[in-house]
């Protein structure tokens, strides 16, 4: 085999691979917050009293965790426009990723919320909180200390989905790096280069995430 | 008015979308079938390796879970053509997805390996077995075992991966449904019908592992 490496086409673009890592990194971060918020709603209605409630949360989570990602990802960039939602494709992924996240992080939650003990809820209320101020100053924080591990994980496999933005063409990594791949020919390089990008950004999460974990676990 | 159109309109879809509901099977099951023949020796190598191969496996494994699988998908269907290897959309998507399969099932194996007492290993050479015999009869029935149920869920994992071989042309169910979305203009409609189905798919084999996780959680 006679290839003869050749970074040069990449070397000259790697601004926009880093923009498209931002960009990726940027989404990744949005939906999580976002998903976040809706994983936490999503979880209480799960573990509510009210049957309506949690048929809603668990028909929610079940519909988005069986459907991939690239098929909501088209629905939402394609079909709404047809129901008279328009929406960018930056705006477009981000509402996905979001309602993605949201089905999985609930998973999350709701895991969370029922390895905690009983005591703490009936510990709030008795000393006279109210049943919504128990939950936002004693459940969740413990809680979210405690799913710090999974929501980790959640984030970087939420960032690496982020790749799938390339298929409506939002400009991130893999989207430029499919552009060098076609302008340059050099296949091997870009592809090496962007996947190495990947890594290293996943390894650098990875670490970062692990020092937020170790300083907010719980003391035991 | 307007479901009745979407009902004709899949009628005349059907042999199309009938194709593309069988490419993704056959893409999932080969990818599947040869990412966990693939990942037991990754899980293995991991485990009981001479060092060196260890840390080479281990690289292996990291990089690829590392790296989005639509990023694989896309290098396996453009690298291996300018390496000299030719393949074709279809396989080299499925080559993707193995890879993808066996980094995920290799870490398993690893897991269920390691989670394994010790005691097993010393009791079995304590009766005369080889190191062979200790694996292929007290190790891997165990750590099989073990790894079932999460092996089913990795099985949806592959089926919604399938999806992105829709970006290399294979004309899986997604892209099927974009052709013929792409004549009658029913995106919503079809889209919704494309979930349904991958729904379907999945949903039964994730409650298939449910099952089997009941069942062998009896012993």
């Amino acid at each position: 085999m006679d290839y003869r490496l050749n970074f040069d086409a990449v070397w000259r673009s790697f601004d926009l691979l880093l923009s498209g890592l931002g960009l990726g990194l940027g989404l990744a971060v949005i939906s999580i917050f976002l998903g976040s918020l809706i994983g936490l709603v999503a979880a209480f209605a799960m573990v509510s009293r009210n049957k309506v409630w949690r048929t809603i949360a668990v028909v929610y989570v079940t519909a988005i965790r069986n459907t991939p990602i690239l098929v909501l990802i088209f629905f939402t960039f394609f079909a709404l426009p047809q129901m008279g939602v328009r929406l960018g494709k930056v705006e477009s992924f981000v509402v996905t990723l979001t309602v993605y996240a949201g089905a999985y992080l609930t998973e999350v939650f709701r895991g969370g919320l029922a390895a905690l003990p009983r005591g703490l809820r009936e510990a709030g209320l008795a000393i006279g909180m109210t049943e919504w101020r128990t939950n936002l100053w004693v459940i969740i924080p413990v809680m979210i200390r405690n799913v710090l591990p999974a929501l980790s994980n959640n984030f970087i496999s939420l960032f690496k989905d982020t790749s799938l933005a390339a298929a409506i063409a939002v400009p991130e990594l893999t989207f430029y790096a499919r552009q060098i791949n076609v302008n340059s020919f050099r296949v091997i390089e870009t592809w090496m280069v962007a996947s190495l990008m990947y890594v290293v950004a996943c390894y650098v999460i990875a670490a970062g995430l692990r020092r937020v974990e170790r300083k907010l676990a719980i003391p035991r | 008015m307007e479901f009745t159109q979407f009902l004709n309109e899949l009628w005349i879809a059907r042999g199309a979308l009938w194709q593309g509901f069988q490419l993704t099977v056959a893409v999932s099951a080969l990818a599947v079938a040869f990412g966990t023949v693939l990942g037991l020796f990754v899980g293995m190598m991991l485990v009981y390796a001479w060092a060196p191969f260890k840390l080479l496996v281990r690289l292996y494994v990291d990089f690829i879970r590392g790296t989005p699988v639509f990023v694989l998908v896309l290098a396996s269907f453009y690298i291996l053509s300018v390496i000299g290897i030719q393949l074709n959309a279809f396989q080299a998507g499925v080559l993707a997805i193995t890879v993808f399969c066996s980094s995920h099932v290799g870490e398993m194996v690893r897991g269920a390996l390691q989670a394994i007492h010790r005691g097993q290993t010393e009791a079995a050479m304590a009766i005369g077995l080889t190191f062979r015999q200790t694996f292929q009869y007290v190790l891997m029935p165990q750590a099989l075992r073990q790894i079932l149920p999460t092996w089913v869920n990795a099985a949806t994992e592959m089926v919604k991966a399938s999806t992105l071989l829709s970006v290399i042309g294979v004309a899986e169910l997604l892209l099927s449904t974009q052709q013929v979305i792409s004549r009658n203009f029913l995106s919503l409609e079809f889209y919704f019908f494309a979930g349904l189905i991958y729904f379907a798919i999945d949903f039964s084999i994730e409650r298939f592992g449910r099952y089997l996780e009941r069942r062998l959680a009896a012993y």
